[in-house]
């Protein structure tokens, strides 16, 4: 049942990935990438970190997608214009960085691997809520809150480029 | 699980699902009728004894109408919006408890669809997802009202979920749950009243999320005629209308949840009282209709914002004060 459901969404958010790519309305390829947040909720689900798996729908498809979405349409994006270079060159080029891209995965997933027997123990843990709640605010406390002032940085940034010019 | 298992949830998902749908029909008999007496009208009187069958009669209407698709629209996503935020409207129930577990033949059986750890994240992920039905509806009927709406809607739900959200962290605190059952349990005294801000938060952000009256922005009949649902027509509409309605109960029940103690009260049965309780909210969402102006739109951001985020910030931090003193 897992095996099933793990392989319908990895092929399903590949699937909608390489679409999200490849639409040329900006608005298609939004609901492309959202599609592809929700089957990552569902890979959560299906490794049993519930928390992660609301959080995920939550913030990335509920909050930051409705956001872009809101951008697009705000500035009413047309289809996108047809760059003058060359398609096929471009598609040569791609072609191959995603080959290359895949033979690296396979490299690095062989050697994790490879590595998982020595270092694989501590990820059982962070399960449900409570577990991610503890190692939040223990272990991880400090991560935690330096990236809540990386967070933080990004806002007054944002604010003092539109105060600018205004 | 066993067969009877898979069948005792599907005859309760079967079951809830066609409360759902009468307590939505009758709803807006309920609201018609409210606003009717409210306003020194009749409200509908004609179709069966006081109106009782009008909402029937407007189901069939809305089913024989002509289904329009707009010619400019993008048909695809025109169609599947209504989806989404009907789905995402009814879906949200499952995980509601209705009441205490009952036994009925020696087998013990849990008034809700579903008893899910992380309850009202579900609830609360589900509600951003609805944001999309409404925000692609105006998008992709190519018509600037309904891209307005849609815009609104979208602006406003991003800034009205962010409060809600943070309004009942202060009633998680106290419960030390995620799960609607055992926030239930943990209410001897009503969360109303150790979290009456938080409540009121949480109460108006509803009225928001809703896209009710006085936050019923994104379809403001006298400025956007009808928002984003302007270029829908039969059946479509009514899905539009369905949600709402739907939202509506979800959002009372979640309050009785959350608030007022669920299904738990003296003498009567646990279901009736939770009924009680949705039912003096669903009459208060009416009732404010009724009574209230709607927003200009700078207001109800300001509003957003600048008044109920940093009280709602502020309500955790005195409930954790509290609960370190008092614990």
């Amino acid at each position: 049942m897992e095996q099933v459901l793990f392989w319908i969404c990895g092929v399903v958010s590949i699937v909608f990935a390489v679409m999200m790519i490849l639409k040329r309305n900006p608005v298609h390829s939004a609901l492309c990438l959202i599609v592809v947040f929700l089957c990552l909720a569902v890979s959560y689900l299906l490794l049993g970190a519930e928390f992660l798996a609301a959080v995920q729908v939550i913030v990335y498809a509920g909050a930051i997608m409705v956001l872009f979405l809101f951008v697009i349409m705000l500035l009413n994006l047309d289809d996108e214009v047809h760059s003058p270079g060359k398609p096929r060159m471009a598609l040569i080029a791609g072609s191959s960085i995603g080959s290359g891209l895949i033979l690296l995965f396979l490299l690095t997933g062989g050697v994790f691997k490879a590595l998982s027997g020595t270092r694989g123990a501590e990820k059982v843990v962070a399960g449900n809520t409570q577990a991610v709640a503890e190692l939040l605010f223990t272990k991880y406390l400090l991560p935690f809150e330096v990236t809540s002032i990386l967070l933080l940085a990004a806002i007054i940034g944002a604010i003092v480029l539109a105060g600018k010019k205004g | 699980m066993g067969l009877v298992e898979i069948g005792i949830v599907l005859i309760k998902a079967v079951v809830v699902f066609a409360c759902m749908l009468l307590c939505v029909a009758y709803l807006t008999w309920l609201e018609r009728k409210v606003l009717g007496h409210m306003q020194v009208r009749c409200g509908p009187l004609r179709v069966g004894w006081h109106g009782l069958l009008q909402p029937i009669a407007d189901g069939i209407k809305l089913l024989f109408k002509e289904d329009i698709v707009v010619s400019s629209a993008n048909t695809f996503i025109y169609i599947l919006s209504p989806m989404i935020v009907t789905g995402a409207a009814f879906a949200a129930i499952a995980v509601v408890p209705f009441g205490d577990q009952i036994e009925i033949l020696g087998k013990k059986i849990a008034l809700n669809i579903a008893d899910v750890d992380i309850g009202v994240l579900y609830i609360f992920a589900l509600s951003s997802l609805s944001v999309y039905g409404i925000t692609l509806a105006g998008w992709s009927s190519n018509s600037k009202y309904a891209l307005l709406g849609g815009l609104r809607s979208a602006a406003q739900m991003i800034s009205y979920e962010l409060p809600m959200g943070l309004s009942i962290i202060g009633v998680l605190m106290l419960s030390g749950s995620l799960r609607p059952v055992d926030i239930v349990e943990s209410q001897d005294v009503w969360y109303i009243v150790k979290q009456p801000i938080g409540f009121l938060i949480f109460l108006i952000c509803g009225f928001a999320e809703c896209n009710r009256n006085p936050f019923d922005l994104p379809e403001a009949e006298n400025e956007l005629v009808a928002g984003f649902h302007v270029e829908y027509s039969s059946m479509k509409f009514a899905l539009f209308f369905m949600a709402e309605y739907a939202h509506m109960i979800v959002l009372s029940a979640l309050v009785a949840t959350l608030f007022l103690g669920g299904w738990r009260g003296p003498v009567l049965p646990g279901v009736v009282w939770f009924m009680l309780k949705v039912f003096a909210l669903l009459f208060f969402f009416v009732w404010v209709r009724a009574t209230y102006p709607r927003f200009r739109y700078d207001q109800l951001m300001k509003f957003g914002w600048k008044v109920l985020f940093p009280v709602s910030l502020l309500n955790i931090l005195v409930t954790g004060l509290g609960m370190v003193l008092w614990g």
